[in-house]
């Protein structure tokens, strides 16, 4: 009976297309991999913000010499280096084999911005003699900042795997789990900085 | 334009830089306080919301992994707003 009234509304709610079954894109173990970073994330995070309850003043204080036009900068070249990183993932979907490696190379390229951006910035900081013992403020700022430019790097790498992939037609809709895969990874890294913007450059 | 709104990715998107620009701005104005972490949080937490829903693509995922991301958001901003409370007292 249940049956009849869940395959009832279902076909009310879209009488063209039947549901499709729950399906986790990429590899499982990709998945387990993007768990153990999150969590790992998730401490450092939480030890920046108890640090900052107990030294308010001082968080206060260094946080307004960050550059939160670099920040935001950097935010927008991941969630775009992450949309195209999606449209490669539909592409091969859809067979467009030439659109695949065009957006893993455009997605590539957001990364390197964020890069090149985030280098400006820490130039400009260690020009200035601040380094990890200048303050705890500073200690957590390049700690935390460098461990995400090193997943940076990362995904940037698995990305350039990809579109050499790419480029051999690996992908389509018979099979984009290894595209599937390096894109989790990459919209994770996107992901850890869309917390770690606000955390670190704007909230006071 | 409005075809292209029809992919979930593309709207994702626009939402993700919109939200993007608000928490820049919030910077700039020198918004500070309880409301201001409010605001910046929840801002966060529907970005980082899409990410996992619409370029993960955990939506039509499997319930155990959807909680299992949500979760860690809900988790972490739960860690970082109960930081904050702390200090405000």
């Amino acid at each position: 009976m249940l049956a009849i009234i869940q395959r009832m509304t279902t076909l009310v709610a879209s009488p063209t297309t039947a549901p499709a079954p729950p399906r986790l894109p990429g590899d499982l173990a990709i998945w387990f991999f993007i768990l153990a970073e999150l969590l790992a994330f998730a401490v450092f995070f939480a030890a920046y913000a108890f640090s900052r309850a107990g030294n308010v003043e001082l968080f206060n204080l260094y946080q307004q010499t960050l550059d939160r036009n670099a920040g935001a900068l950097n935010t927008v070249l991941l969630i775009t280096g992450s949309w195209f990183v999606v449209r490669a993932v539909q592409a091969a979907h859809r067979d467009d084999r030439a659109g695949v490696p065009r957006n893993i190379l455009l997605g590539f390229l957001c990364g390197g911005g964020f890069l090149i951006v985030k280098v400006v910035e820490y130039a400009e900081k260690f020009g200035a003699g601040i380094s990890m013992s200048t303050n705890t403020f500073y200690m957590f700022y390049i700690s935390l900042t460098f461990f995400h430019f090193m997943h940076v790097i990362l995904g940037m790498v698995i990305l350039a795997i990809l579109w050499t992939q790419a480029r051999k037609g690996v992908y389509g809709s018979h099979d984009a789990h290894g595209l599937e895969s390096g894109a989790a990874y990459w919209h994770m890294v996107d992901l850890l900085w869309i917390v770690l913007f606000p955390l670190v450059y704007v909230m006071r | 334009m409005i075809a292209a709104l029809k992919n979930s990715a593309h709207r994702a998107w626009l939402v993700l830089l919109v939200a993007t620009g608000i928490t820049w701005y919030l910077g700039e104005v020198g918004a500070a306080g309880t409301w201001a972490i409010v605001a910046m949080l929840a801002i966060a937490f529907v970005k980082g919301r899409l990410v996992i829903l619409d370029f993960m693509e955990l939506r039509g995922a499997p319930l155990m992994w959807r909680v299992l991301l949500e979760g860690w958001l809900i988790f972490v901003s739960t860690l970082i707003l109960l930081a904050y409370w702390m200090s405000l007292k």
